[in-house]
């Protein structure tokens, strides 16, 4: 990799005031993404900004019907975690099919979601439960925050601070997993919020990342079951195309992974 | 550059080395433990896998200043001296290895694996949370064999104890 300034915060102040000062400066936390990314050389952050162990961006809280995820919590605290296994157990699920062991150690939910990989996994929870993406400045409801393929609402200095998941009466994930590198060819969450509101958000299918599928939310208002899916079709309009699979070939995906998403969900 | 202090098998090391060092370029070329293995570039392998204060993880996509502090346990700080880990005796009893490459961070990882399950070990759990760990000589038959057959031991040397 290019050569790097590596810093260490404590605090998120200091963090952002490091960002702010650096040159083309970068959020360091697990690292699983941007690591590999600067050994290819795609990217050069002048300086790195390590935030994994910063106190304030550690932990996970549980309060009413509001399920509260610091950004720098790793996926293995997550999933093993009693709080997210009893109150939203699909995320838990869905981080144990996430990367591996190793990998999941180390990456971050706040990481995940700050890069908005098209294939991530954590947007289409995030998506789909109407979850709130709170940081250093302000909270941006998740409608608002997904902008295209590794775009966010992030400004410049904005940190991710915490995910904030109101409880769903019921929600499910599936995903068909990359064997070699285990990100999501196409991955959908499902989610029947206390409000009423269905939502389902596929990932690893579209050109330009996580997005709401229209036509799944609206079956599943109709009738909450995997068989009310089966009459439909999902467009293939701007999905990915690659070695992997075609774009035909994703659009069924996202059918068939929400029907097992809602049969997780129950 | 920058100064770091970490702890290697147990030995307090002090480097002055580029921020871009990463953790496996300081055990193999500073350190000379080159049991740590780089096998790919693209943090999907696990041959680099070591212990960084007590979990397996990716020594090839860890920063040197990630770790400033840390607590680090490679391949060569497993052993009693001539003893081998129960894991290594199990890897070798059970013809666990072909070429030996992937195999320090297959048993780095499997020792992990063991902690966190303790007895509670089947073949399928074995194989699942092996996935980050590749042997390109396909021989993962005996590797799982290998894994099953430490736990008992190091279960039953815990029972011991």
């Amino acid at each position: 990799m290019y050569s790097t300034n590596y810093h260490r915060a404590s605090s998120v102040d200091e963090a952002v005031a490091l960002i702010a000062k650096g040159s083309d400066a970068k959020f360091l936390a697990g690292g699983h993404t941007l690591l590999p990314v600067m050994k290819q050389r795609l990217a050069a952050p002048g300086d790195l900004v390590d935030i994994a162990k910063i106190p304030a961006l550690i932990g996970i809280e549980a309060s009413g019907d509001t399920l509260t995820i610091k950004a720098a919590t790793t996926y293995y605290d997550i999933m093993h975690n009693a709080d997210v296994k009893r109150m939203i157990p699909a995320i838990a699920h869905l981080t144990s099919v996430l990367g591996d062991p190793a990998v999941r150690y180390r990456g971050t939910i706040g990481g995940s979601v700050a890069t908005n990989d098209p294939a991530a996994d954590y947007p289409a929870a995030i998506l789909a439960l109407n979850a709130t993406v709170k940081t250093n400045k302000r909270e941006i409801p998740a409608d608002q925050f997904f902008k295209g393929l590794f775009m966010t609402a992030l400004e410049d200095n904005e940190m991710i601070t915490a995910i904030s998941f109101p409880v769903p009466e019921k929600a499910g994930y599936a995903k068909m997993r990359n064997p070699a590198s285990r990100f999501a060819l196409t991955g959908v969450f499902v989610a029947k919020l206390k409000s009423g509101e269905i939502r389902a958000a596929a990932t690893g299918a579209s050109q330009d990342g996580v997005m709401r599928v229209p036509v799944i939310e609206d079956a599943l208002k109709a009738n909450w079951s995997a068989s009310a899916l089966d009459g439909i079709k999902v467009s293939d309009d701007g999905l990915i195309e690659d070695i992997h699979g075609t774009s035909d070939y994703r659009a069924n995906l996202i059918k068939v992974m929400a029907q097992r998403a809602v049969q997780a969900a129950g | 550059m920058s100064k770091v202090s970490l702890t290697v098998n147990g030995k307090l090391v002090t480097a002055d080395v580029e921020d871009r060092t990463l953790l496996v370029h300081l055990l193999r070329d500073h350190l000379g433990l080159t049991g740590t293995h780089v096998g790919c570039d693209t943090s999907q392998c696990g041959c680099c896998v070591v212990h960084i204060d007590g979990r397996a993880v990716k020594s090839c996509t860890t920063l040197v200043g990630q770790v400033d502090g840390a607590d680090i346990t490679t391949i060569e700080g497993i052993s009693k001296g001539d003893e081998l880990h129960p894991m290594q005796a199990a890897f070798r009893d059970n013809h666990g290895l072909q070429c030996g490459y992937c195999t320090p961070g297959m048993i780095m990882s499997a020792i992990d694996i063991v902690h966190r399950y303790g007895g509670n070990l089947d073949e399928e759990t074995v194989r699942h949370e092996l996935e980050g760990n590749i042997c390109r000589c396909t021989g993962y038959h005996n590797i799982v064999k290998s894994v099953l057959d430490a736990a008992s031991r190091m279960n039953v040397a815990q029972a011991a104890e």
